[in-house]
């Protein structure tokens, strides 16, 4: 290993640790999982121990886009404006069955899964997944921000 | 008012316009001819003694392939009156042709219906005569089709964005 490459990995480590711990989320919510976010985001499950405690109501100000709840065809360009408004880097976390597949909506109307319009990078499936399963999706999207590759 | 008695109070003020009447587990409904739905709906809001001073609903049905009724009108317009005065309800039924799927608008009688009759034409392609503003109130525009018809295939998506299927 060279002396570069050393020097390299160590700050893209470092970039990591701090973006792990400042997930400033936007939460996209449409649908009914909206209310086992709001279960998880509030003090007893307590989602500030990962950093991710402020939601931030501006695609701007964002870095995970949360996106909570059943994706209509009605809403998925929508849906993808707030995605392109968001800055790099960015990730994606799909909350609920509906987001990650279409969960049973097999219809005219619903999104068969919103990895057909954007990129995810965590999906946490349920019905509407429990705290500890998004506490769970939480601590990976973590460790995928910390070992993957730093953009700066 | 009970039911039954808004039923016969019907059948004797509106006569032939009104096809049939009945009562399932304490549902009361009239099936009303479609020339005469307005005159009946007029009759239901400011008759004295029935007061159906609120419009809860518009919606329809989709009968085909509904056993005994394949031959038969294919759809049936359902309104909703809840009188607050007298707190008794009602159910109107319009059966209606595919080929002749127009209804006369009750937008005159209460402003609700214009975005209910919306929503009945968004989802089953049903007209409704003189409406001010009959658009589709749910889907987008680029929609093909009414979902809600029972000859629309369950799966049929079409997306704005992302892949066509």
């Amino acid at each position: 290993m060279g002396v570069g490459t050393f020097f390299t990995s160590k700050l893209d480590e470092a970039l990591g640790w701090a973006r792990k711990f400042s997930i400033f989320q936007y939460p996209f919510v449409t649908a009914c999982c909206g209310m086992e976010y709001m279960a998880t985001a509030c003090s007893h499950y307590d989602i500030d121990r990962f950093g991710a405690g402020l939601p931030r109501f501006s695609p701007r100000q964002a870095d995970v886009l949360f996106v909570v709840g059943t994706i209509s065809h009605k809403m998925a360009p929508v849906l993808r404006r707030i995605y392109d408004q968001m800055c790099e880097p960015k990730w994606v976390v799909a909350f609920g069955v509906c987001t990650c597949t279409g969960g049973f909506y097999n219809n005219y109307a619903t999104v068969q899964g919103i990895d057909t319009i954007i990129p995810v990078d965590v999906y946490i499936p349920g019905c509407p997944p429990r705290p500890e399963s998004v506490i769970d999706g939480l601590m990976k999207l973590q460790d995928k921000i910390a070992t993957g590759a730093q953009r700066y | 008012m009970d039911g039954s008695a808004i039923l016969a109070r019907l059948r004797g003020r509106l006569g032939a316009r009104i096809i049939e009447t009945h009562e399932h587990h304490g549902d009361h409904t009239a099936v009303v001819v479609r020339d005469g739905i307005l005159d009946t709906l007029r009759f239901c809001r400011d008759d004295a003694e029935l007061r159906f001073d609120l419009l809860m609903d518009v919606t329809a049905v989709d009968y085909l392939k509904f056993p005994g009724r394949e031959d038969g009108p294919r759809f049936d317009v359902v309104y909703h009156l809840y009188s607050v005065p007298h707190n008794h309800r009602v159910r109107l039924k319009v059966p209606v042709e595919q080929d002749a799927a127009t209804v006369p608008t009750a937008t005159g009688l209460w402003p609700i219906a214009n975005w209910l009759e919306r929503e009945v034409w968004d989802m089953f392609g049903i007209r409704f005569e003189g409406h001010p503003d009959l658009r589709r109130l749910l889907l987008y525009e680029e929609f093909v089709g009414h979902p809600l018809r029972k000859d629309y295939p369950i799966d049929r998506r079409q997306p704005l964005i992302g892949p066509k299927v």
